[in-house]
């Protein structure tokens, strides 16, 4: 594919281990990365909206996307408490990029995964949601074929007008190995962003996330095909159905219910 | 003018011009190696070059007694010899003691020849044929010439003996001898080796290997240069250049490397070989020894400024390297292989990021969590939840543990089910003998080994100064560790960073505890037992002794390999070549296995969590594989011991972790 003149951003977040919660490399970030080398190799450009890291492991890591072999990653500065979404929206406007990628959820912070969907909205693009790779850019027709992942390995293509944004899934190609050499020599070009204020984030209340109870998996398996086969299925769709009306619907909620035992 | 007065002013002017353009070639050499990076010159080593090559050359090829004769007769006799024939031909100093005894070298020399002739008459694959066969040849042409020219001179032949049909021939013989004696020493021949081969002892980079000295720790780089590794040959330090030049194509390298006889693509005479095509420019088609298994010779060249891997050398070659040491120890000529393969390999994993394998998630979990399978960093201890360690930093009745005698390391085993039974031993051993330890918990980090030998210098040097920084807040006399790759790092490369530590490998302590009667062994057990040496305990550490005092203290009588203590032949576990996986022919913990079987031994005793666990990778019925502090614990004499019921391992060990 030579994509010479499409113009793809990656966007990337400091990531957080799961088990040591240290500040990496984030995984979807990097498969972003992956895919955006592979669209337009170098011509890949890549943008960090946050506070300026003075934490060492937090620049390490931020780092390590230059690792992959990219030049030089925009920094677009902002207090803590600022809107990201905003403050990207506010320079990828004047970037007019055809293809925006993102992870599909950070793996710190809000971690709500709305950013791709917020940014779609403010810059009146398409936004697909966990896609696995890009086929092809038609730069003439102005058109990009696009694998999306489903559960269970499935994929979707889709046909998707450009300018989108897209968020990349864990289904995606691994990143590449990030080289120490070229992650320390990599320029971080730092800009200060405008000062967007998180209004509604101000208002929220917070607290420590619970641990939900989980229903238990009864596995009636009796051989090891059956077991194995209960627990690599990802639970699919297929016992929903859609209800029309109010009193079916209604029906619908108590028979589910009764069947739970709840009522 | 008679044949003879010709032959003189002959020889004046041929000797003369040889010698000339042997200076012309030997700039030229020097010129190549200085297109190498800088490095200290250590000018005094120049001074130590007889003493070097008599004594601890020797010392090497003595291990060959046959070809050690053989090199003192030859070379003896050509060094003299050629000194002689300055003197009486281009200086014509016609004394007749110089006659005589160029008479006696000559013939040294001849004898000398004659033995390489034989040797080389079926040569065994690991020696290099084509202008290598042509050399005895040479030798003996080159000593008979002016055995036959000195007769005359002593006056036991006639002057003008032969007349000019001699007089012929023997112009003939000495243009051949001094073109491949004098000219070929500076011009790529066979005899380079005794050229860059002197330089080389004297400005070795190593220079604490000579004198019985030990030097096998990696050297650090900068991280702030402008280049992390070596990407081509000017890369390299200046005297790493000078070294592959001292190579003489032995293949005692060759003979010794597990993975070259895996059949991995891995042959570290070649990888030499090929530094010097590097170097100098070339194609490898005339190289004529064995090539890299399932890589054709002749399909590569190179050149100074010319990347190296993938063009020269494949990346496979140098990632199926176990850093096992065996090819340094068995090369007569102190070639270092292992900081030339490391150093590329550093190259591969900081620029390029291109660590085969299962390198990089590796490098990302020991970044990430300081441990290479990426655990979480709190779980560490977790193994230990029922043995009451003492833990350096955390308060034992409201007092903050500072101090220890021992501060045993635990290393990466922590995290391993069979290697806890190794430590779950050594821990009881240690209480029997009333040993004062304390560990270091979670503070502890991967010590870098593994790192560091993927390339990775980055994480190696952040792992080490975070473990010295950790330990230095502490007070104790001794580390004792039973991870050999640990007491290697801790011993001899942390020293760079600051860290100095008296370590000792757990073999080495209870060996120390045993002689002091601290510990008493039973020792009327019968076992079927041999040992095996790991590589970064023997080649690395030079300690063979104390694992075997250890297993003679239990009445063991060991059945030891043939390739045992400095030729044992690794496990396959070390340099990361588990991670990179390299396929080959065969694994190379099989092969040890073989060893192992070779000698009807029911067990095999091992002393390194590492080459536990490639050992008892292989598939049974094999030997059984235990580590000596295992062995140890069995064959303990308690009484001394508190609680060391078996039901407390098996628990511990079945348990959760
Ligand atoms: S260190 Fe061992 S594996 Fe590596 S080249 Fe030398 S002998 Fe072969
Ligand atoms: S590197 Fe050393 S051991 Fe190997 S062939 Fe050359 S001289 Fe012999």
């Amino acid at each position: 594919m030579t994509n010479d003149n499409l113009s793809v951003i990656s966007l990337v977040s400091i990531g957080e281990h799961p088990t040591s919660r240290r500040p990496r490399r984030a995984e979807q970030d990097a498969r972003a990365i992956e895919l955006g080398i592979k669209l337009v190799g170098e011509n890949l450009q890549t943008l960090h909206a946050g506070e300026l890291p003075d934490d060492a492991n937090q620049q390490t890591a931020l780092r390590s996307y230059l690792g992959m072999g990219l030049a030089e990653m925009n920094l677009l500065e902002m207090p803590a408490q600022a809107d990201a979404v905003l403050v990207i929206a506010e320079h990828l406007k004047q970037q007019n990029p055809d293809v925006i990628l993102t992870g599909v959820r950070a793996e710190s912070g809000e971690s709500s995964g709305m950013l791709p969907y917020l940014l779609a909205e403010h810059l009146g693009m398409a936004m697909v949601t966990s896609i696995a790779d890009i086929l092809s850019v038609d730069e003439a027709n102005q058109q990009a074929e696009v694998l999306q992942a489903l559960p269970r390995g499935q994929r979707r293509k889709l046909i998707v007008d450009l300018p989108f944004v897209a968020s990349v899934d864990m289904a995606a190609a691994m990143p590449r190995q990030s080289a120490f050499g070229p992650a320390m020599r990599g320029l971080l070009d730092t800009a200060v962003a405008g000062d967007f204020a998180d209004e509604e984030a101000s208002t929220w209340q917070t607290s420590n996330a619970k641990k939900r109870p989980k229903r238990l998996k009864i596995i009636k398996a009796k051989t090891a095909a059956d077991r194995f086969k209960a627990a690599t299925a990802k639970a699919s769709g297929g016992g929903g159905k859609v209800v029309h009306g109010v009193e079916e619907s209604a029906q619908a909620i108590l028979d589910l219910l009764v069947e739970e035992g709840l009522v | 003018m008679s044949s003879s007065e010709f032959l003189s002013q002959f020889l004046f002017t041929l000797i003369t011009f040889a010698l000339l353009l042997t200076l012309v070639g030997a700039v030229k050499r020097i010129l190549l190696w200085s297109q190498g990076q800088s490095s200290t010159i250590h000018w005094l080593g120049l001074l130590q070059i007889p003493r070097r090559y008599l004594v601890d050359l020797h010392h090497v090829v003595a291990r060959d007694k046959y070809m050690s004769n053989t090199h003192v007769a030859t070379a003896g006799g050509f060094v003299l010899s050629a000194i002689l024939i300055i003197l009486l031909y281009v200086f014509q100093l016609k004394l007749q003691i110089l006659t005589w005894t160029l008479l006696g070298s000559s013939l040294l020399m001849f004898v000398g020849s004659l033995f390489v002739m034989r040797r080389r008459r079926n040569p065994p694959p690991n020696l290099s044929l084509g202008k290598w066969q042509r050399l005895p040849k040479s030798l003996m042409v080159f000593s008979l010439s002016f055995f036959i020219l000195t007769l005359p001179a002593t006056g036991i032949l006639p002057s003008d003996t032969g007349g000019w049909l001699l007089a012929v021939l023997l112009v003939v013989g000495i243009i051949w001898g001094i073109g491949e004696m004098f000219f070929g020493m500076t011009w790529g021949g066979p005899m380079k080796h005794a050229f860059a081969g002197a330089l080389h002892l004297g400005l070795h980079r190593r220079q604490e290997r000579f004198g019985d000295g030990q030097s096998t720790g990696l050297k650090a780089i900068d991280l702030n240069a402008k280049k992390l590794g070596v990407e081509k040959p000017i890369d390299f330090k200046w005297n790493q250049l000078l070294s592959f030049d001292a190579c003489v194509e032995c293949g005692r390298c060759e003979k010794n490397c597990p993975a070259f006889a895996a059949g991995q693509p891995l042959n570290p005479k070649k990888l030499i070989q090929d530094m010097v095509i590097g170097m100098a420019g070339g194609d490898d088609a005339k190289f004529a020894g064995s090539p890299y298994p399932g890589i054709e010779v002749g399909t590569h060249k190179g050149g100074a400024i010319i990347p190296i891997v993938n063009v020269l050398v494949e990346n496979e070659t140098l990632w199926s390297c176990t850093t096992c040491r065996a090819c340094v120890d068995a090369c007569p000529m102190m070639i270092e292989h292992v900081d030339a393969i490391v150093d590329m390999r550093r190259f591969e994993t900081m620029e390029k990021g291109q660590t085969p394998g299962k390198g990089s998630e590796i490098l990302e979990n020991l970044s990430a969590t300081d441990n290479p399978n990426g655990y979480a960093p709190s779980t560490r201890m977790n193994w230990a939840a029922d043995q009451n360690l003492t833990v350096f930093g955390q308060n034992v009745e409201k007092q903050e543990v500072t101090q220890a005698d021992v501060l045993l390391w635990i290393g990466d085993a922590a995290f391993d089910m069979r290697n806890q039974r190794t430590l779950r031993a050594i821990i009881k051993l240690l209480r029997a003998a009333e040993v004062n330890f304390a560990v270091l918990g979670d503070a502890e980090f991967d010590s870098g080994d593994l790192a560091r030998r993927l390339g990775d210098e980055a994480t190696f040097q952040r792992l080490a100064t975070s473990n010295i920084r950790t330990m230095n807040k502490y007070q104790f006399k001794t580390i004792v560790t039973a991870d050999p790759h640990a007491f290697h790092c801790l011993k001899n490369e942390y020293v760079e960073f600051g860290g100095h530590y008296n370590v000792l490998h757990h073999t080495g302590f209870f060996a120390d505890l045993v002689s002091q009667n601290k510990l008493q062994l039973d020792n009327s057990k019968e076992l079927a037992l041999t040992y095996h040496d790991p590589c970064y305990l023997g080649r690395y550490n030079g300690e063979y002794d104390a694992p075997r005092f250890l297993l003679e203290s239990m009445g063991v009588k060991i059945k030891e390999m043939d390739r045992s203590k400095s030729t044992a032949r690794c496990c396959g576990g070390g340099g990361g070549a588990p991670v990179t996986d390299i396929p080959g022919e065969q694994r190379i913990p099989d092969m040890r296995m073989a060893d192992v079987v070779e000698t009807n031994a029911e067990i095999v005793a091992v002393a390194c969590p590492q080459c536990n666990l490639m050992l008892e990778g292989v598939v049974e019925p094999r030997p059984e594989v235990k580590d000596i502090a295992e062995l140890m614990l069995d064959a303990l004499i308690e009484g001394v011991v508190e609680n060391t019921g078996e039901g407390v391992v098996a628990n511990a060990v079945g348990g959760e972790v």
